[in-house]
């Protein structure tokens, strides 16, 4: 298994290298003059151009790359001009923000979704299924902005339930000590369940909006995996054994059933990291996405250089653990066929 | 790892994660009444306003952390409402000065202090202001607008003297001293930070303020939030009320408007138009409302650009702007209107005014024909993206007024981040556009908007002798204080400039700001952001 990992990290090489060249070239060619824009609202011609040199916009491309490989090497990614940061500070604590969220999402609907499509397919025409098609389909129809907005509307403007949208955690509240920078588990690392459940509830709302959204495929897929395999023959002889449906269906058709649903899973949990960005603008959350939208609007090279590099890395490091998960679910499957 | 194993792990796993810890419920909060919770779409991205690319955000961080030498004193505007008085020059660092045909002595505060103890002195002032005029970029441009050029022309007398030596006459020198830029900094702490290739410390005073304003950063998160503390030992004013500002960023105008309706935050920043005017119907909450000194939104034609060479052509679209409906549709009534005086040229010296232009199809259909474009021709109409909640209405009424005389005008929209770019380069032929200055004199508006020196503002690449030499004479009676001259050259300025116009003035907009009734003393100030010194909360 070791070998095995060892040669899929192998293949990742090439697929950065790509990353880099192409999202160097992408961000200078991309319209906008960041110089100009940084210049502020009184300057001449003369304060702009010594601002594009301090930038190095001043030089070849050749040059501005070899400058981008120098400072990646030393792990610099340069400054964000939109919040004066550098970058890799700006990742590292925006990540962890936008994780805590997804992840949270994630864990939501695969707790409502999953037992949702079990069910659908055990009852098949019945009004569970019926229901789990409605909730699947208002789940992909409803575009996350929207559900965002209306949630925000209803349960915090109109009837004052949730907490107000500003962020990880509200207005007079102060972040825990930084552990992981979950907040979640920094707080009950520092033993704060004041800020615990100040966080638990500043997630509610934004962490529903994202889950609606990724109901419907998981709760698809787990619908589709399962009746294909309880009408497969062992689950036939499973019961034709005698062996009670919670046994069948639970212990063989649904295990025999997950292959998809995780491979579903890593595509969602893509899919919700890029849907972060309108949920991330609609409740303030100081996350990645929402970064890295803003840094693109003003033409900030390095911060979308660095997102890129970033989810690059992240997509990869998950295709290789849902690759390894599969050889740990299913023993058949073999990281070299 | 076994299949076996992996699964229980992951059942655990998950069973874990429903466990909802109940924790008690703790009062928590820190004591709301001398905090302001204040909310805004963008935070700073730089604390120092000698930066490079410091946003209008981070100009508000600095007008609160940093004392200037003098500072404008506050009045009440007829209104009712409160703003910054351009004519009263107040003390703040300096408790005196005399000027004198030379230059101008101030006599510093002896008990003032940086944040961190250290008395200031004439020699930090020396220091940050030989700063300005160096670093380059914005601050060097502004400091260059008062006259004020190069680091001979400051001097320190003694330990709490300092002397600015006048590089020409110009009336502008002292209140451009009061304006953010010449900001006094602890040098002898940025100094410890600045290296070789940063010798101003600008990489150091990006993130920490080193100043010895009435406010101190306590903790920052760029992007997301500044909250700043009291600064006790504050003697350049009456010591403020509020010992604590909480500063969220919240991108969304609809959540803005939501929070401070429902009493969640103080201050509530960047509304659009169409919010402030139906809160202000409402009344739930408190919204200041003060129109934007020495600004206006305008319609702008590069006069290099046939067919807009042409005096005809723009005054005959002068005459096709639909002003009322921009009014009413685009800005729901938040706005000065500058059309439909009854003359182009001024009887007194208001500014922003009104131009005599309204809205008469006939007409300019008349002048279009007498120019020659009886048929009418085709051009592109430009807008900045970042600002689209204006321009992008704007250019749609445009367009559809412009098609009434037969004016083909195709819509487009520029990234915020190359509009700065296009106006340097004046490669657009015909745009909507927003500039204000902040020091409120006509003649500093056109020196930068319409003098033939041809600065970035003057979009219309205009230049017009006659023009600049009413300018130039503007500036100068202003510094020799010849009021009669002064006047005449601004009504004749002003004159020409509207009836040459190549600018189309639209209307001045309103800077609004919604907060609790609770929350009194906000001014308006040129610089468009808060003053927190003057704010408190009305415990209730």
């Amino acid at each position: 298994m070791l070998r095995a990992t060892l040669k899929r990290l192998v293949t990742i090489v090439p697929t950065l290298i790509g990353v880099v060249v192409v999202t160097f070239l992408l961000t200078r060619v991309l319209p906008g003059d960041p110089a100009a824009y940084f210049a502020g609202p009184t300057a001449d011609a003369a304060s702009i151009e010594q601002i594009r040199k301090s930038l190095g916009l001043d030089q070849s491309l050749p040059q501005q790359f070899l400058r981008y490989l120098g400072d990646l090497a030393r792990g610099d990614l340069g400054n964000a001009l939109s919040t004066g940061q550098p970058v890799l500070k700006e990742i590292a604590s925006r990540l962890p923000a936008s994780a805590e969220l997804t992840l949270s999402a994630l864990a939501l609907s695969i707790l409502i979704a999953v037992p949702l499509g079990i069910l659908a397919a055990v009852k098949e025409g019945s009004w569970i299924d019926h229901l789990c098609r409605v909730v699947t389909t208002a789940g992909v129809s409803l575009p996350v902005f929207f559900t965002g907005v209306l949630f925000v509307c209803i349960f915090y403007y109109r009837l004052g339930w949730a907490p107000a949208p500003v962020g990880r955690l509200d207005l007079y509240s102060v972040a825990p000590p930084h552990v992981t920078g979950f907040f979640l588990i920094d707080s009950l690392l520092a033993g704060d369940f004041d800020t615990f459940r100040a966080t638990v509830a500043q997630l509610i709302l934004p962490a529903s909006t994202m889950a609606l959204f990724a109901l419907a495929p998981i709760a698809r897929m787990t619908r589709a995996s399962m009746l294909s395999v309880l009408s497969s023959e062992f689950i036939r002889t499973a019961r034709a054994s005698g062996l009670n449906s919670r046994t069948v269906i639970l212990r063989y058709a649904f295990r025999n059933a997950m292959l998809p649903v995780v491979t579903t899973l890593g595509m969602v949990f893509s899919f919700l990291l890029g849907a972060n960005v309108l949920v991330e603008k609609v409740f303030a959350w100081p996350g990645i996405g929402s970064f890295a939208v803003e840094a693109l609007i003003q033409s900030d090279y390095a911060p979308v250089q660095g997102f890129v590099l970033a989810m690059a890395l992240l997509y990869v490091a998950l295709n290789l653990m849902i690759d390894l998960a599969y050889g740990v679910i299913d023993p058949r499957v073999r990281l070299e066929a | 790892m076994n299949r076996r194993d992996f699964l229980s792990a992951a059942s655990t796993l998950t069973a874990g994660g429903l466990l909802a810890t109940a924790a008690p419920r703790l009062a928590h909060a820190l004591s709301r009444d001398e905090t302001l919770a204040l909310i805004s779409e963008n935070g700073p991205n730089n604390l120092d306003i000698h930066g490079v690319g410091t946003n209008r955000a981070g100009y508000e961080a600095a007008w609160n952390c940093y004392d200037r030498l003098v500072t404008y004193g506050i009045k009440t505007l007829p209104d009712g409402s409160r703003g910054y008085d351009k004519d009263v020059i107040a003390p703040e660092l300096a408790e005196r000065w005399e000027a004198d045909a030379k230059g101008v002595t101030f006599f510093l505060r002896k008990d003032a202090t940086f944040h961190d103890g250290t008395p200031v002195t004439a020699a930090d002032v020396k220091w940050s202001f030989d700063r300005a005029v160096s670093v380059g970029g914005f601050p060097t441009v502004q400091m260059a607008a008062g006259s004020l050029l190069k680091p001979e022309q400051f001097s320190v007398v003694d330990d709490h003297t300092f002397r600015v030596a006048f590089a020409r006459p110009d009336a502008l020198t002292i209140p451009d001293l009061a304006v953010i830029v010449p900001a006094v900094f602890n040098s002898a702490l940025v100094k410890k930070h600045a290296t070789e290739k940063d010798p101003w410390g600008l990489a150091y005073t990006k993130n920490n303020p080193a100043g010895g304003g009435a406010y101190r950063v306590a903790r920052w998160t760029p992007g997301t939030e500044v909250v700043y503390e009291r600064f006790d030992a504050w003697k350049s004013g009456p010591l403020p009320q509020l010992k604590r500002v909480i500063w969220r960023t919240i991108p969304s105008s609809g959540n803005r408007r939501a929070l401070v309706e429902r009493s969640d935050c103080d201050v509530s920043f960047d509304l659009p138009a169409k919010d402030f005017a139906e809160m202000k119907r409402e009344g739930l909450v408190k919204v200041a409302s003060n129109p934007i000194s020495n600004g206006m939104w305008s319609l702008e034609m590069n006069v290099t650009k046939p067919p807009f060479d042409n005096l005809k052509v723009r005054q005959a679209i002068a005459w096709v702007v639909p002003y009322q409906k921009i009014m009413d549709v685009v800005m729901y009534g938040e706005a000065n209107p500058m059309f439909g005086a009854a003359s182009n040229t001024p009887d007194d010296l208001v500014w922003p005014r009104p131009t005599a232009y309204r809205t008469d199809v006939e007409k300019a259909k008349g002048l279009l024909a007498e120019a020659g474009f009886a048929d009418g021709f085709s051009t592109a109409l430009s807008f900045d993206v970042s600002q689209g909640a204006i321009g992008e209405p704007i250019a749609v009424l445009m367009q559809e007024s412009l098609g009434q005389i037969g004016i083909k005008a195709s819509i487009e929209k520029i990234p915020g981040a190359n509009w700065r770019g296009q106006m340097a380069k004046k490669s657009m032929p015909f745009m909507i556009n927003f500039f204000s200055g902040w020091l409120d004199y006509p003649e500093y508006f056109f020196f930068w908007a319409y003098h033939g020196q041809n600065a970035v503002f003057n979009t219309m690449a205009y230049k017009n002798p006659a023009l600049d030499k009413e300018v130039d004479a503007a500036r100068a009676a202003a510094a020799s204080g010849d009021a009669a001259t002064y006047e005449a050259a601004i009504k004749t300025m002003i004159a020409i400039a509207y009836e040459e116009v190549p600018r189309i003035p639209l209307f001045q907009p309103y800077l609004n700001v919604a907060m609790q009734k609770s929350v009194g003393g906000y001014a308006y100030w040129f610089h468009r952001q808060l003053d927190y010194r003057t704010m408190g909360k009305v415990v209730t």
